[in-house]
């Protein structure tokens, strides 16, 4: 029988369950290790060479090498672990968390400040909010 | 015996580490959450605590995909503030308290919650960032923390996480366990997280006031209420990480009203809008 997966309908969201964990092992390990300095700094170094140290597939590396993480996210990465590659590129949360959106990060920062997203349109795949697929990218990204 | 005095609440946003060790919390930005932490700081002061039960969960830090487990208590005599990519925060070693933390850990397993027990593991911003609040800011060398703290970790990272139900059900265990300790005691227990944030995705960035202000009136209230509302109510309503949020019941459950006491006095209540991805919600309940 099937898992119960209620949370397949929202918009803009992928829920990090065992399906992704399992996906993702390697992609995430190999962003816990880049807690460590001395990673770090092999990683910056060539880090190409440092991701073929892992069992990763060739979309999750070139996904990680594009920096892009709904990419990631999609092929099994989780957030709290991506997180350690924008730290390791000296880029805060809201810098990372706004580059999944197509927004800059200005324009995100100021939706954050106006009170942040709104739900209204977003809580059901069909809806019309801006969080919605046929809506993407947002902000000036839409126009790059 | 040892007795659980007052429950705090508040989210642990790791932008507001950075605020702080940077010296940025005079910036126009900034001030009006600091602001929001004044009574609390002058509260803990006032009420000198002798242990801190911390409810938070670990961002990747302590726990990898090697390892996830979903209730975890730490039994440790101390605890290193974690490098979490930037390095570790400059705050004080955490110190534990590992006679109370070992006999809550009996005492829980007995009553049937499945605890992992921790005796070695650093700890991160979820955990660090709280006690920056609560404390203000401390000197990593010649300052400390004004108490020992039991770190709890709950798996909020990989779904499924722990339901409110199970979670506020721990509480209450927790809270008999306390009181089966016979040193005269005085426990604080903090639930930590949330409110509204999603960090992923194209709804990155999501906030829901109207959520998060209903959930602090039930939490004041009707905590049995909010301890019913289901995984996908906060990812729908309250963003993909404001499912954090469940580990604010099992600091709620511990409290005595839940087990017929008298209600709780809400000692104070802060909300604002935003902390870099972040809804910030705070707030302080004292048995009476």
């Amino acid at each position: 029988m099937a898992l119960d997966k209620p949370y397949r309908d929202v918009p803009g969201t992928t829920i990090f369950d065992a399906e992704q964990s399992r996906q993702g092992y390697w992609l995430n390990q190999f962003c816990m290790s880049l807690m460590k300095a001395a990673n770090r700094e092999r990683f910056k170094k060539d880090e190409r060479a440092y991701l073929d140290e892992w069992a990763m597939t060739e979309a999750q590396k070139q996904a990680v090498l594009a920096r892009d993480l709904n990419r990631c996210i999609a092929l099994g990465g989780n957030i709290y672990f991506l997180a350690k590659i924008g730290a390791t590129d000296g880029k805060s949360f809201q810098q990372m968390a706004g580059s999944m959106t197509g927004m800059t990060e200005e324009e995100y920062r100021n939706m954050m400040i106006r009170g942040g997203r709104s739900v209204e349109g977003n809580r059901y795949i069909g809806e019309d909010g801006d969080a919605q697929a046929h809506r993407q990218p947002q902000g000036s990204g839409r126009t790059a | 015996m040892a007795r659980i005095t007052a429950s705090v609440y508040t989210s642990h946003v790791p932008a507001i580490g950075a605020a702080l060790d940077l010296g940025k919390t005079d910036e126009p930005y900034w001030q009006p959450v600091f602001g929001g932490y004044e009574f609390s700081k002058q509260w803990m002061k006032d009420q000198r605590p002798d242990v801190v039960f911390l409810v938070y969960n670990d961002h990747a830090t302590a726990f990898s995909l090697d390892l996830i487990p979903t209730f975890a208590i730490g039994t440790a005599a101390r605890y290193q503030p974690a490098d979490e990519g930037w390095g570790p925060r400059p705050v004080p070693v955490v110190q534990g308290h590992p006679e109370l933390a070992s006999h809550i850990a009996q005492s829980v397993i007995q009553q049937d919650f499945d605890l992992t027990i921790v005796n070695k593991m650093d700890v991160d911003h979820g955990l660090t960032v709280p006690l920056s609040l609560m404390c203000g800011q401390q000197d990593p060398q010649k300052g400390a923390w004004p108490c020992p703290v039991i770190p709890f970790a709950v798996n909020v990272v990989q779904y499924p996480v722990p339901s409110g139900r199970r979670c506020f059900q721990l509480g209450q265990a927790i809270r008999r366990a306390v009181e089966s300790y016979d040193e005269d005691l005085n426990v604080h227990i903090w639930g930590t997280g949330g409110m509204s944030h999603q960090l992923q995705g194209p709804r990155a960035g999501l906030i829901n006031k109207d959520f998060d202000n209903r959930f602090l009136d039930l939490l004041e209230t009707d905590p049995a209420a909010a301890a019913a509302i289901p995984h996908i109510d906060y990812v729908r309503e309250a963003g993909s990480e404001g499912i954090e949020l469940v580990m604010w019941l099992i600091a709620r459950g511990a409290m005595a009203d839940v087990a017929g006491g008298p209600r709780p006095r809400v000692a104070h209540r802060f909300y604002h809008v935003p902390a870099s991805n972040t809804a910030v919600g705070h707030l302080i309940l004292e048995n009476t």
